[in-house]
């Protein structure tokens, strides 16, 4: 059971790293999103072996799985929720100002592209 | 004293959100934005000298058990750290309502409520004792800067603004990911808990946390190699954001940093510190004298003054940790005092590039006089307040006998001075002529005296703040190194928590 979590945090991870380093920001949302799984999934893995619900009075004390991870991973989750919805606004203002959602080039390469011009090439989009 | 602690913490929240209710009324805002800003940096005074007088105070909220409920601790470090925080929150937020007629001031509606979302974060962060609500605390932050940077929707602070998220919500899932480790490598995340845990763990898996959280607070707190993100994004925004961008974000990642690193036992990190802090200091000192204009140049000064506070962490002795500790209480005032000079210099030339301005001190001899005092402070000449934090530094490494990296430390203040001197020539001396000064900028124009005056007296009054730093450095060394003592041998600290 816990090997599984642990296999499926380490692909999300995986997918979710080479997502973000995609350059349109439509993916890097979708890679935030499966690096947050990646994250909650690591916080419950962590809280050791699987049992039953921590309800009180409903399951045994001592066959309960450790509520604190679950806790924190809800608390995790609203958050990661907030900051897709706020990159997908970044997103669609980017959308508005430029016509497609691809990150810009770095100011300071420009300005060393601006002084030598040969420089730039390959970099150019 | 439990009462005061969570009125700091929750009052900043409660009145953004009464600031964003009431957004028609400028008036009504600013009372509620500057009373309850006033009211906390009052409250971190109080706390500060129960504190330094009766030992840590600790909540547990709710009533918990401190391994399952959060707990806040206030200790002298930081009580400290809380003072400053606060104080210079409220001197910038004094500096937006004078700034904001003009082009250059934020969007009033939205920065002042942000503001206090964001104090919100940086009490809870200063506050917290466990290593999840610092989580929430630096979520808490980041997404009210995240706003702060691009709520203005202008195409530069969109493009700098999206690589700022991009990096600090990378380093926000290392921090969960971090949490989880700790926490399956010791079954708790309370910080007291961990003081007297992870130095039980194995060597290897110990210096695996350690790394593990250098990173993710060395992203926050922009030391080499993980500061790209911070000087293309900073000077994109209103002046007055930047300031608090400036003298708090950075900051508060150093805080965690000594904060977890110290109380956890990190010592055979110290190596690896040291040399991430001698390049902190070279690189961003290198960067800041390749820079032509003034809010880049200064930005570039955060990277290289982080690496002080690092060498201090570095160290890992009571002299080099209190000097990390009286090196953040003056950095946090000077790099908001300088970023606001560079606000008024703005307003008053109508940019901040080197070449576009210049013989500003003829004009404008009160600018020039808060630029030059607060300069030759970042510095650190005597008899200024960076003086008095560098030679703690400086002293605690000869006694800690790592020559190396006070030379490089002493080589980073030479040209720091530099690059200030490199401003001071472009910006003050010269002829007022030669740019069509006497022009007013566009923009500037709607700029009230009385907006005017407030940005002089609450600039005024931080670098006033930062010489009383220097005046008053004999108790505040002493405090430092009674806050350094209880950082590195936990006792009380772990005690008040747990008893």
């Amino acid at each position: 059971m816990s090997a599984a979590v642990i296999f499926a945090a380490a692909a999300l991870a995986a997918t979710g790293t080479y997502l973000i380093t995609a350059r349109t920001l439509s993916r890097i949302v979708l890679g935030f999103s499966l690096l947050g799984h990646a994250a909650v999934l690591a916080l419950l893995a962590s809280g050791g072996r699987a049992g039953d619900a921590p309800l009180a009075n409903r399951s045994a004390t001592d066959s309960m799985a450790d509520p604190l991870p679950q806790a924190l991973s809800l608390t995790a989750i609203v958050i990661s929720f907030g900051l897709t919805l706020f990159l997908l606004a970044l997103a669609r203002r980017e959308h508005e100002l430029t016509g497609d959602d691809l990150v810009e080039d770095d100011l300071e390469d420009r300005r060393v592209a601006h002084v030598h011009p040969g420089a730039d090439e390959g970099a150019a989009p | 004293m439990s009462a005061v602690v969570a009125v700091i913490v929750v009052g900043p929240l409660v009145a953004a959100m009464c600031g964003l209710l009431s957004s028609r009324h400028e008036v009504v805002r600013d009372i509620i934005t500057m009373g309850s800003l006033a009211v906390v940096t009052g409250l971190a005074a109080w706390l500060l000298v129960v504190v330094n007088t009766d030992g840590p105070v600790a909540v547990r909220v709710g009533g918990w058990d401190p391994g399952l409920g959060i707990v806040l601790v206030a200790d002298l470090f930081a009580a400290l750290i809380l003072l400053v925080a606060t104080a210079t929150i409220l001197l910038v937020e004094l500096f937006a309502i004078g700034q904001r007629r003009s082009a250059w001031g934020a969007d009033p509606r939205l920065a002042g409520p942000i503001l206090l979302v964001l104090t919100g974060g940086v009490v809870l962060a200063i506050l917290t004792g466990d290593l999840f609500t610092l989580f929430v605390a630096f979520e808490l932050i980041l997404v009210s800067s995240y706003v702060l940077l691009t709520h203005q929707g202008q195409r530069g602070q969109i493009r700098s603004g999206m690589t700022y998220v991009v990096m600090n919500l990378f380093a926000s899932t290392l921090f969960l990911v971090g949490v989880a480790f700790v926490y399956s490598a010791t079954g708790t995340v309370n910080l007291a808990l961990l003081a007297e845990r992870i130095p039980a763990l194995d060597d290897g898996l110990r210096m695996g946390i350690g790394l593990w959280f250098l990173v993710v607070f060395g992203t926050k707190a922009a030391i080499f190699p993980l500061f790209s993100w911070l000087p293309d994004s900073y000077p994109t925004a209103p002046t007055t954001i930047t300031a608090v961008f400036a003298g708090l974000l950075t900051k508060i990642g150093v805080y965690a940093l000594i904060r977890f690193h110290v109380l956890t036992g990190m010592d055979a990190l110290g190596p690896v510190l040291l040399v991430l802090a001698g390049l902190t200091m070279l690189v961003g000192v290198a960067g800041a004298l390749a820079q032509d204009d003034v809010k880049r140049i200064l930005s570039f000064h955060i990277v290289s003054q982080i690496g002080y506070m690092l060498m201090g962490l570095g160290l890992f002795t009571v002299a080099g940790v209190a000097g990390a500790i009286l090196f953040l209480v003056h950095q946090i005032p000077i790099k908001t005092v300088l970023f606001l000079v560079g606000g008024m210099i703005e307003v008053e030339a109508g940019t901040s590039a080197l070449d576009r301005v210049s013989g500003l001190a003829a004009r404008r001899g009160f600018i020039a006089l808060m630029f030059a005092l607060s300069a030759l402070s970042l510095a650190g000449l005597p008899p200024f307040s960076g003086f008095v934090a560098k030679l703690a530094l400086v002293d605690a490494g000869i006694d800690a006998v790592a020559i190396p990296i006070v030379v490089v430390a002493l080589v980073g203040s030479i040209l720091t001075l530099l690059s200030m001197a490199k401003i001071w020539l472009g910006v003050f001396w010269g002829s007022p002529v030669a740019n069509g000064a006497g022009v007013p900028p566009a923009g500037s124009a709607d700029l009230r005296p009385a907006g005017r005056r407030l940005m002089s007296v609450a600039t005024a009054t931080a670098v006033t703040a930062t010489l009383a730093i220097a005046v008053f450095a004999g108790p505040l060394w002493e405090m430092s190194q009674r806050a350094a003592t209880d950082l590195i041998d936990p006792t009380s600290y772990v005690a008040e928590v747990l008893g």
